[in-house]
């Protein structure tokens, strides 16, 4: 599946011993428009994300990904079908290069067979450059040359970001779940991050899904936002008529008694 | 100062890129094969012991090192290297053949237990893989009828290709040989798919999975060479002790070889090798220095394991990265000359990791 395709998301719910994270939220990607999700810390909008990497299991529910029903498949298998993602935390390999992260990266494309690895046939390696090659093509794209051979641990945070938002293109998604590429980040990256998201966007053609806490850089990229608060759908919209909802006010600033 | 001027992308793939690191390592090479010509037979046989510890300290570092997952029970696998190997050619099965049967025998039980830990994190992997130590070595102890249990296990002598090999010196090239190639095919493993999907279940499960790691595979898999690399060690050492009894491969041997490779500096295969030279170095240096000790000190029973204990102890705290770690900053001393501070190798500061998901 080289295109993107459109992720419907049906009545998912999932509770955690009785609290209920996410309660019946419907949602459509459209492919190759920009969706960002919204709300107040504790809404639900990672765990929305950890639902579609299948890292959780939905007590109701459907998520379709173009033809293809997510829930019946393990959550190594997601990236195949086209959806990588980023998290809120970075979650990179620390104690190996940035390169070896990449190369991680390409993973599901590539032939594992401990056998010829272990020799390193003729095979092993002509793959092994073919794929080096391909992560080059990000290193290029995101401008993280200077870093190719440094430990992660090394890294600064701002450029941590960029390797992990580089990993996931390396899988080569059609479908990018994106957990706060701004944060802990200051204004100048966040500008960086909103150009090269366009970039990504238009260059690669992915479909991007993120959740975001900076209102301006939604206002910039997302072309549609949707809006949750305790788990339960607000809104769904242009970033423009999302803002002026009166429920979203509320949950962001509390009612007026 | 070197500085490497890359120009394909196979200069990424290279083991030896900077000409310091050829030269060292032909030099090595060199002195290892002249080793016979000089070395009296007891100093030889030393140093093929030692490359049997090599092969098993790479063979746990694979798995505790690389890939995240300790084992409090290795020495189990060098007993059932030990044990198989030595029965199969009790039986008269040809040592090529034997020695193949055993990789792939300790790789299945090694794939077994990996089975069944591939869900156990910390403080449960650890008492199961010492649990399934002391299980293993119970089974040599009452197995009798096949292993010899208590009585012991005479091993056949060395016979490769229907030649007998037991000249000393003739043993001591099969061991360099076999830790030769060991140490060429664990480092491709770390520099193709396979060894990278290990690095990424120990540095994080989470996004290892969501970059289409089957993390649950991928500990099987490592279970299983790095079992198969320790059985191999096992069917040499076998060579070795000419007599097998099963509490040579108890608890004590298993702490042995964690010992070896956290000493050495976890993640990398020249720490095992070095945690090697530690563990056969300290015995014979201790005896040499025994003698010149009042008596009072040095005939004292447990001197040895407190001597364990205490560099363990000292290289957790002054030299987390183990001599792997040392050896890196005197090489990047030199290197660098006169630029190297103190701080050169202070680590930045992981970030908060908050709701990390297991």
């Amino acid at each position: 599946m080289n295109t993107p395709q459109r992720l419907s998301v049906r009545n998912l719910s999932i509770e955690f011993g009785g609290v209920h994270a996410v309660e019946d939220v419907s949602f459509d990607v459209e492919p190759g428009e920009t969706f960002a999700i919204i709300g107040p810390n504790g809404a639900g909008k990672s765990t929305i994300f950890n639902l579609i990497s299948r890292l959780y299991e939905p007590t109701a529910g459907s998520i379709h990904y173009g033809q293809q029903n997510l829930l019946g498949l393990p959550a190594h298998e997601i990236v195949q079908v086209g959806i990588g993602r980023t998290f809120q935390n970075i979650e990179l390999f620390e104690q190996a290069t940035v390169l070896q992260n990449l190369l991680v990266g390409r993973h599901a494309h590539m032939q594992k067979n401990p056998f010829s690895n272990f020799l390193f046939l003729p095979s092993v390696r002509k793959s092994e450059i073919e794929h080096r090659r391909r992560v080059e093509d990000i290193i290029d794209l995101l401008e993280i040359a200077q870093y190719r051979d440094e430990r992660i641990s090394d890294l600064p945070y701002g450029a941590r970001k960029n390797v992990e938002l580089a990993r996931a293109l390396c899988a080569e998604p059609t479908m990018l779940l994106l957990d706060e590429p701004a944060s802990g980040l200051n204004n100048e990256e966040t500008d960086d991050i909103s150009f090269w998201l366009e970039d990504i966007k238009h260059d690669i053609g992915v479909t991007l899904v993120m959740v975001e806490h900076d209102m301006n850089l939604v206002g910039l990229v997302a072309d549609r936002v949707m809006a949750i608060n305790n788990g339960q759908l607000l809104a769904i919209g242009t970033p423009d008529e999302v803002r002026d909802n009166p429920e979203v006010q509320r949950a962001y600033l509390g009612v007026a008694e | 100062m070197e500085y490497l001027f890359k120009t394909a992308y196979n200069d990424d793939i290279r083991f030896l890129a900077k000409t310091g690191e050829k030269v060292r390592v032909a030099i090595v090479l060199v002195l290892l094969l002249a080793a016979p010509l000089v070395l009296q037979d007891y100093y030889l046989a030393e140093l093929g012991l030692l490359f049997v510890y090599a092969i098993a300290g790479i063979g746990l570092m694979i798995l505790t090192g690389h890939t995240g997952q300790v084992s409090f029970g290795h020495a189990a696998f060098l007993g059932i290297g030990a044990y198989t190997h030595s029965v199969l050619l009790s039986y008269g099965v040809p040592f090529t053949a034997s020695i193949i049967i055993t990789l792939l025998f300790s790789g299945l039980i090694g794939m077994a237990l990996g089975r069944s830990a591939s869900k156990m994190h910390g403080f449960y992997l650890a008492i199961a893989t010492l649990a399934f130590g002391i299980l293993i070595e119970t089974v040599f102890g009452e197995w009798a009828s096949l292993t010899g249990g208590h009585m012991g296990f005479a091993v056949p002598s060395l016979q490769v290709f229907g030649i007998p090999l037991t000249k000393v010196w003739q043993q001591y090239l099969v061991d360099l040989l076999l830790a030769l190639l060991v140490v060429w095919g664990a480092a491709n493993l770390f520099r193709s798919p396979t060894g990278r999907s290990f690095l990424a279940v120990r540095d994080s499960e989470l996004s290892a999975r969501c970059l289409g790691v089957n993390v649950e595979w991928v500990k099987i898999q490592a279970f299983g060479v790095s079992a198969a690399i320790t059985g191999l060690a096992g069917a040499l050492l076998a060579h070795h002790l000419t007599y097998l009894a099963p509490d040579v491969f108890g608890v004590l041997e298993s702490l042995k070889l964690m010992l070896m490779i956290v000493v050495g500096g976890l993640g990398t295969i020249l720490g095992a090798i070095f945690g090697a030279i530690i563990i056969s170095v300290l015995p014979v240096a201790l005896s040499f220095f025994k003698d010149m000790l009042p008596s009072s000190i040095g005939q004292t029973a447990g001197i040895e394991p407190l001597l364990f204990g205490l560099i363990i102890v000292f290289v957790i705290v002054f030299e987390p990265g183990g001599l792997y770690g040392r050896w890196m900053k005197i090489r990047f001393f030199f290197e660098t000359f006169p630029y190297y501070r103190k701080s050169s190798f202070v680590r930045q500061k992981s970030y908060l990791k908050t709701e990390r998901m297991r």
